[in-house]
């Protein structure tokens, strides 16, 4: 029987395929949108509150927790701030709509 | 819920996230790209809530980064955007860098095997170092956007460099690399020395990186920024081996790096060449003999004058527009001239501004159509036919010199507003540009230069129009 397949073998698998997902859609986002592009990626990258989170629930009691929660506390800035500002800035890009189709 | 539940509950995330950056290929489905990417990051949260030992600390983390997260999205300019996602890349790094302590402290909460295993030494020393350099470097770059530079040197938009300074960052590189490998080799007793002398290498690398780059280099090192808060985010998913993490990282690193290549592109350079630093050191020294070339110097009213018997103007806004925060008064004098039958477009260049995009968000901010805002290929072709270029504070993206073998800018791209029929330029001062390279478009016979803070001279043209 053949070993199991190693964690880090599958990892890589997700990596690469996922890297030219990434690539093939940021080269149509459309170059005026490119600082909501900006602050939705970072928005985006906050998803290690994921990890955060795990280390701020241990359960064994200590730093561990700690830096843990400062984490979900930091990436949680990221998270809000990031999709909020990103919303903002495209409602902006939204509001010109009706005005062009008037003459 | 079963391990095999979360982790389809997170494919479902990570295809959320996709959809989201694919809903920004056009301002019509980017505002539901944007809530896709909400709806997948509310789906992570709470299925890791479902699979935490206790949420209760974490509850109150995401209340407390949620309160600064609302305050700081509603009360930022859009001028301060670049500096905004500079903080925000750095939040990124640091909370890599706090996860990967945890991780070491201890493996088990994470559902790894206690010793870890090697293959996730090695994974969260790749985080780690990168998000160590993400938080320190973005630090700086915060600091040279927001102006920091009389606080600190370190924060000086002007390059820092000094000597030795590559070899200092390579030793500096291949014993961090060293403190990484003894700690991939060593064992739970003899981990904490190596790992904590990485990070802090990684930490001083970060800023010895970021110093030598100088202002309007900006736009990659924020963009460069952004890729590696990515690559730290996949390089904890690695070592959590949490496939979500993984993919989410990778579209923001591909991202980031995608818009640095898109940045250097646009200035005929090489990224190397950026990342080096040191460009543009030579600012005084060529800057000082501009003064003596006559220039033709008009007022508001000329300008006006000029606008109001043309049939089509083309605005070059550059990072002169942010500075002064015209972008509205700068829409009232459009929509004056449009009144008045006049054919009135935005050029943008690629670079302008500080960030890629800068320019276009702030014009948005202001409610200029994004039908009127052109990117550079598209309307390079229309200068020739076009009565009146009015260039406002941008300088090295409209110089003609990028056109003539043997300047230093040879070979970027501009925008060829010296082609229309008449220029104005509107600058603060006749100081060079970044590139410290004169602009002879500033000479030229038709170019009319008003001197003036942008937005003051934009509202005494929309006086002089009435």
């Amino acid at each position: 029987m053949t070993p199991a397949i190693d964690h880090t073998v599958i990892n890589l698998t997700v990596f690469v395929l996922a890297v030219f997902v990434g690539y093939h859609v940021v080269w149509n986002v459309t170059p005026a949108l490119h600082t909501p592009l900006m602050s939705v990626t970072n928005a985006i990258s906050s998803v290690i509150i994921v990890g955060a989170i795990l280390a701020s629930g241990s359960a064994e009691r200590g730093v561990g927790v700690l830096l843990g929660t400062i984490a979900v506390a930091l990436a949680s800035v990221n998270t809000f701030g990031g999709f909020l500002v990103s919303l903002r800035m495209l409602e902006m890009f939204k509001k010109k709509e009706p005005e062009q189709k008037a003459p | 819920m079963s391990a095999n539940e979360v982790a389809l509950s997170y494919l479902v995330a990570s295809v959320l996230f996709i959809l989201s950056l694919r809903g920004l290929s056009h301002p019509r489905t980017a505002r539901r790209g944007n809530l896709l990417g909400m709806v997948g990051m509310a789906l992570a949260i709470v299925t890791t809530f479902a699979i935490a030992n206790r949420i209760d600390l974490a509850r109150v983390g995401i209340g407390v980064g949620a309160v600064i997260g609302v305050i700081v999205s509603r009360r930022v300019q859009m001028t301060q955007m670049p500096e905004l996602v500079a903080a925000m890349h750095s939040l990124v790094g640091l909370a890599a860098v706090l996860i990967a302590f945890a991780v070491v402290n201890d493996p088990s909460a994470f559902s790894l095997d206690v010793p870890m295993p090697r293959g996730n030494r090695l994974e969260l020393f790749l985080g780690t170092f990168i998000g160590a350099i993400t938080f320190s470097g973005s630090i700086v770059a915060f600091g040279k956007l927001a102006g920091l530079g009389k606080y600190s040197r370190l924060f000086s938009s002007a390059p820092v460099v000094f000597k030795w300074q590559h070899i200092v960052n390579l030793l500096l590189a291949v014993v961090m690399i060293g403190a990484g490998l003894m700690f991939f080799a060593s064992s739970p007793e003899s981990q904490w020395p190596p790992f904590i002398a990485m990070t802090a290498i990684a930490f001083v690398l970060g800023v010895l990186t970021i110093i030598p780059i100088g202002g309007a280099d900006m736009p990659v090192v924020i963009s460069m920024l952004n890729s590696y808060s990515g690559w730290a985010a996949a390089g904890i998913g690695f070592s959590l081996n949490n496939s979500m993490l993984i993919i989410a990282g990778s579209l923001v690193g591909s991202s980031g790096a995608i818009l640095s290549y898109i940045m250097c592109r646009a200035m005929n350079r090489s990224f190397f060449s950026v990342i080096l630093g040191g460009f543009g050191g030579a600012e005084g020294a060529v800057a000082t003999g501009v003064q003596q070339k006559a220039v033709k110097s008009g007022s508001a009213e000329d300008v006006a004058f000029l606008l109001s018997n043309a049939d089509s103007v083309i605005i070059v806004p550059g990072y002169g527009l942010a500075v002064g925060r015209a972008q509205h008064a700068t829409k009232e004098m459009a929509d004056k001239l449009i009144k008045k039958g006049i054919k009135v477009r935005y050029a943008i260049h690629p670079v302008a501004g500080r960030m890629p995009g800068h320019m276009n968000v702030l014009l948005a901010e202001a409610e200029v159509p994004y039908d009127q805002v052109l990117e550079m290929e598209d309307i390079n072709a229309d200068f020739g036919s076009t009565d009146i270029a009015f260039v406002l504070g941008a300088n090295d993206v409209v110089n003609p010199l990028a056109e003539q073998p043997g300047s230093p800018i040879y070979g970027m791209p501009i925008l060829e507003a010296h082609k229309a029929h008449t220029v104005v330029v509107n600058k603060r001062s006749m100081a060079a540009g970044y590139a410290g390279v004169d602009n002879p478009l500033f000479y030229m016979d038709k170019t009319m230069m008003v001197f003036g803070d942008a937005k003051k001279v934009v509202e005494d043209i929309v006086k002089a129009l009435d």
